[in-house]
């Protein structure tokens, strides 16, 4: 018996060695994503590349999304991330409430045609002063064509159960699901956050998620609406776009993606502010955000790069030269036609008071 | 017994004093040395357990203290960077019209939290007083630096809600460091600036309901652990002792298998594609197109959390049957009971108390969960837990989940002192 | 209730079998779900649940891909080469101080495959969590068997109470609280300069929510162990001449040896499934098992996850045949014939 417990208590010892040993060996930064095949295309695109180039390493780290871990590193004065993937909301509430850096956006390289970058990136993404912007990426609805030759083509389509029937996918969350609702109740994508700003605007958008309730399938993850409609659990589902193509591109999946009322946001680098290596951090955020990267990204998966310049270098996906990306993209001018961009203002304002509401709708 | 009683009865030729008292080998009192000697043992033994004591007390007691009662009833996060206005605030009766020199300190307050860069937080306190006020704060802050008197009119002009009474009594609110508010939102109620207390907009109550259903749940998962669980600890405490030893290990293996390896398997079982499903499309029950939703609903949470309390259940239920004898069900039925009567009116008594204390373990454990019904609750299995998760993950307002732990942790220790009356921390037994 | 008198009526036999028919059915509600999971993660097709071809015993259905897949999951390059001496070279000079491991395939399983670094970290913080819980309170089990000692029932109602109270209020206090700065000389004398002591995100966080978690465990099981334990036994070693510590390692720690190890699996266990805390405190380079298991089943739905659920469903019964053996050892020990 007594042997068994020092036999343990060496293992624990050489574990724990292992385990140090690791942590302290070379410099790095840590980088963190969302995981899947998103972190894969930055690998690819952003990691390989400047490791290649630089010689310094990558710590390649997944997270949920959300502001609490890099709060509690900062407030603690203990940070160990680099550089973070955030949503626009997330941004722009880090750098209000003094969670990030701010960056010298002077120092971003300019375009590869020689565009400075202030003007390469699509306007107004460059506004928050602690992130710069790497992707488009777009919440939309998608359906499987094999189950429905004659298909939704419109916003209003996904709220008719009658003349679609079948479950519906829904991400469990007031955000994108109100203007959603207001499209399809017929609010021009320009006048939907107005509409929402107003007691009846929000009603209104309860009531016609409403019409759809008993028939809806909440997801919370992005990997699960794919998921439903191979299963067949739902009709049709919302879903992040690059998501649905990559189970058409990789998986041969007979999905098809409807542009109609995308809902459309960016994702940025942040700097936690006190990362450990800020320098490198900043190297690689502008190594990243280079026209080259940004297109070289958009080989992987199908969101949009921020920089116009990397518009005429998008390719085609990895290992099938014919399925070009460049009309996979939200920004694509087919996609693009009735686009709404969501307002990370109206939300960081309201969303409080919408989840509550959300969330006790959900429960009556 | 202890040490002390050896020596109670007085040994023949032993020393003693003038007045009989017994005197130990070094003249003193015997008396006084025994209380010395016990006084010696008994801090021998507190030291024992000081370590463990003072290790619970700052690693686990003083932290959720310090989050329930400070952080939920206590937030400064205003009043710290917005002094001026603070002081101002807290004179204002909260329905006059708010004053110029209100406005004053407001914007002077603004323009210093924008230069400190803690406009965000500000904003954000604000905020969850009354929706829409963050915005109003950070474009009010980013021109205050710039504002000219007379400041309310500046202010208005900005933008015109600072007109609104109720926008000067959010930031009256806000500026209340030791508040009330969170622990009323937590049960669905407002406090208005005045001091008063409202209820919550109906559309936006949600936690009392969510704390009754978590009751129901955590009753429901009792009810389901006592009726599974009573035939089996029955069964087992009725076998030859080989055999029990074999059921025994059965109960246990899910026991001793993780929470999360449980989980999966419920969603492998349960999922609309999962084994239960294809076995009833398979035996007819159900059509290919018509499968039953056990799972990501209320059904797959009750179901996951009855599978992973039942040994809580069986366990307590066992160690008591097996300490009735069974004698007494036997004389019951020499004196002519039913086998229903004997059982009923003679065995099943005996066992009320391990099912109480199984009852009530299951009880206080399910009403803590969370991770179950985060992976298969779906919208409407979601417990209390998940609230507080949800505050303290993604809404980062720390206080309401403060408020909302502060009510659960009140439950759940009720529940633990009554646990201590009826069973008796000392009898809880594990495997 | 093993078996029927030979007179008892159509009635109670008909009972008997409905009694017994209703025990195996909730026994299968027990055992089955844990039992299901591991054809099904001999899978081919990445699905939870069965295919036709697993029905009909097709060996073309199933695969070890998601065993594979534990290995490699995060690796930055799975085509490496692989082989026996590659492997013991990796392990010889891995687990040496003096040496470091070369680039190979081993080494960039063990440095980047997620499931492989949560199981690094699992044991890690287990680890160090049993041993705290373990030495703290064995120490206070056995304080609080002394029927001299003060208060006994409020100090045992306090160490008992990290397993009673909800772990979401447990870890959000110690995630708020531990966010704080803990250095003494910046607390109690005010000075600004000295470092700043975070337990958040860090392992040692994690270990001391472990440790606090574990330790009611430990006081159940060596206190369960302490009742029996017959205190002559120390005054007799007392009485010839071994002092407090000789009489506590050689007479009352072999006896109470049982209940210690099994408080320390108990103890470890804890750790080893708990996810709330890491949820709370931890980082992701902290990620344990479970964890991981957790994000697994929320994000990427692979049945990665029903192959690391086996692997844990064969390391539990392990567990559980060790702590049967401890149990018989101890009821030996203590005179009572195994029942």
């Amino acid at each position: 018996m007594t042997r068994a417990i020092l036999l343990a208590a060496a293992s624990g010892i050489a574990l724990t060695g292992a385990v140090y040993a690791d942590a302290h060996s070379g410099k790095s930064i840590t980088v963190v994503s969302w995981g899947g095949a998103y972190t894969k295309s930055q690998v690819e695109a952003y990691h390989k590349p400047w490791i290649e180039q630089t010689g310094n390493k990558i710590v390649s780290e997944d997270y949920n999304g959300g502001l609490a871990e890099i709060k509690a590193q900062v407030e603690a004065g203990n940070v160990t991330w680099d550089i973070v993937d955030v949503e626009l909301s997330d941004a722009v509430r880090a750098c209000d409430e003094g969670l990030a850096e701010e960056l010298d956006m002077s120092a971003l390289p300019d375009g590869a045609d020689g565009t400075p970058a202030a003007e390469d990136f699509i306007a107004g993404t460059l506004d928050v002063p602690c992130a710069v912007p790497t992707i488009v990426w777009s919440t939309i609805f998608a359906y499987d064509k094999e189950k429905m030759e004659d298909g939704p083509t419109t916003m209003a389509d996904f709220f008719d159960t009658e003349k679609f029937p079948g479950k519906r996918g829904l991400r469990k969350s007031p955000k994108a699901n109100l203007e959603m609702a207001l499209i399809a109740d017929g609010v021009a994508a320009d006048e939907v956050y107005d509409v929402l700003g107003t007691d009846e605007g929000v009603d209104r958008a309860f009531a016609k998620l409403d019409s759809i309730k008993d028939d809806v399938v909440w997801w919370e993850a992005g990997a699960q609406p794919p998921q439903l409609l191979a299963d067949g659990e739902v009709a049709m589902t919302t879903a992040y776009n690059g998501r649905i193509f990559n189970a058409v591109a990789a998986e041969d999946k007979p999905f098809e993606i409807v542009w109609d009322g995308q809902i459309w946001d960016l994702d940025l680098w942040i700097i936690p502010k006190g990362a450990p290596n800020k320098e490198a951090a900043m190297d690689f955020l502008k190594f990243s955000t280079g026209t080259q990267a940004l297109a070289d990204q958009a080989s992987w998966i199908s969101y949009g790069p921020t920089r116009k310049s990397s518009s005429p270098l998008v390719g085609s996906y990895d290992g099938k030269p014919d399925l070009k990306m460049g009309p996979q993209m939200p920004t694509a001018p087919d996609n693009f036609k009735n686009a709404l961009q969501n307002d990370f203002e109206f939300w960081a304002d309201n969303q409080d008071e919408l989840n509550e509401r959300f969330n006790a709708w959900l429960a009556s | 017994m202890t040490d002390a009683s050896y020596q109670t009865a007085p040994l023949p030729g032993a020393p003693s004093d003038a007045s009989g008292a017994l005197l130990a080998a070094d003249g003193t009192p015997l008396k006084q040395r025994l209380r010395q000697a016990m006084k010696v043992s008994r801090r021998r033994a507190f030291l024992l357990v000081a370590p463990l004591l003072v290790f619970i007390l700052a690693s686990f007691v003083v932290p959720i203290v310090a989050l329930l009662l400070y952080q939920g009833a206590y937030n400064d996060t205003y009043e710290a960077r917005m002094p001026a206005s603070t002081a101002l605030l807290q004179q204002w009766d909260g329905v006059s019209e708010p004053t110029e020199e209100m406005a004053a300190a407001m914007v002077a307050d603004l323009a210093a939290a924008r230069e400190s860069k803690e406009i965000g937080k500000v904003a954000s306190r604000v905020n969850q007083e009354l929706s829409g006020t963050r915005s109003l704060m950070t474009k009010t802050a980013r021109r205050a630096a710039k504002m000219e008197p007379p400041y309310l009119a500046a202010l208005i002009d900005r933008d015109k809600d600072w007109a609104d009474i109720e926008t000067w009594g959010a930031m009256k609110l806000a500026s209340t460091s030791l508040t009330p508010a969170f622990y009323a939102n937590a049960i669905d109620m407002k406090y208005m600036p005045d001091g008063s207390f409202e209820d919550q907009e109906e559309q936006r109550q949600i936690y009392v309901s969510l704390f009754v259903r978590t009751l129901l749940v955590s009753g429901g998962v009792m009810i389901a652990c006592i009726f599974l669980g009573f035939p089996v600890a029955y069964l087992i405490a009725h076998l030859p002792a080989r055999k029990a030893n074999l059921l025994i290990i059965l109960v246990l293996l899910p026991f001793w298998t993780s929470l999360l390896v449980r989980t999966t398997a419920w969603i492998a079982m349960l999922q609309s594609q999962g084994v239960l499903n294809d076995m009833l499309v398979f035996l007819g029950v159900t059509s290919d197109d018509s499968r039953f939703s056990l799972i990501y609903n209320m059904t797959g949470t009750v179901v996951a959390m009855t599978h992973i309390l039942l040994p809580f259940m069986i366990l307590p239920i066992y160690s008591v049957m097996k300490a009735i004898p069974p004698s007494h069900v036997r004389a019951a039925k020499s004196l002519g009971a039913t086998d229903w009567t004997a059982f009923w009116r003679v065995y099943f008594p005996a066992t009320i108390p391990g099912i109480g204390a199984g009852g009530l373990l299951v009880f206080i454990l399910a009403i803590g969960y969370y991770i179950t019904p985060a992976l298969v609750g779906g919208s409407d299995g979601q417990l209390i837990s998940n609230a507080i998760a949800y505050h303290m993950q993604r809404s980062l307002n720390y206080s309401l989940a403060a408020a909302l732990g502060g009510i659960l942790l009140l439950g759940v220790l009720v529940l633990y002192w009554l646990y201590d009356r009826i069973v008796g921390i000392d009898n809880m037994k594990l495997g | 209730m093993s078996s029927l008198p030979p007179y008892a009526s159509t009635g109670q036999k008909v009972w008997h079998y409905t009694f017994l028919v209703i025990c195996a059915l909730i026994f299968i509600f027990l055992i089955t779900p844990i039992l299901i999971i591991a054809p099904l993660s001999f899978n081919a097709e990445p699905y939870f649940s069965f295919t036709d071809g697993m029905l009909s015993f097709d060996s073309e259905a199933y695969s070890l891909r998601w065993y594979q897949d534990i290995a490699q999951n995060g690796m930055a390059n799975p085509d490496q080469p692989t082989s026996w001496p590659l492997f013991w070279e990796w392990l010889w000079k891995g687990l040496s101080p003096f040496h470091t491991a070369p680039p190979s395939f081993y080494t960039d399983m063990w440095e980047n495959a997620q499931w492989i670094r949560a199981m690094r970290n699992s044991f890690f913080i287990g680890f160090f969590a049993t041993i705290i819980a373990v030495t703290l309170g064995t120490l206070a089990a056995i304080g609080l068997s002394r029927s001299e000692m003060p208060a006994r029932g409020l100090i045992m109602s306090v160490l008992i109470s990290p397993l009673i109270v909800p772990l979401v209020v447990t870890a959000a206090g110690m995630f708020y609280f531990y966010s704080n700065n803990f250095n003494p000389s910046s607390w109690l004398l005010g000075n600004e300069e000295a470092d700043r002591w975070i337990l958040a995100q860090t392992y040692l966080g994690v270990i001391l929510a472990h440790a606090a978690l574990g330790t009611p465990f430990v006081i159940i099981t060596v206190t369960a162990t302490l009742v029996g334990f017959d205190k002559s036994l120390v005054r007799a070693g007392a009485s010839m001449g071994a002092g407090p510590a000789q009489t506590f390692w050689k007479i009352q720690m072999p006896l109470i040896l049982p209940g210690v190890i099994s408080g320390g699996l108990f103890a470890f266990i804890t750790s080893f499934d708990e996810v709330v805390a890491v949820l709370f405190l931890a980082g992701p380079e902290h990620r344990t098992i479970p964890r991981q298991m957790y994000s697994g089943i929320r994000e990427q739905i692979s049945p990665t996850i029903l192959a690391v659920a086996t692997i844990l469903v064969i390391l539990s019964v392990i567990l559980l045949a060790t702590l049967e053996l401890l149990r018989r050892r101890s009821e030996r020990l203590r005179g009572m014939s195994p029942s």
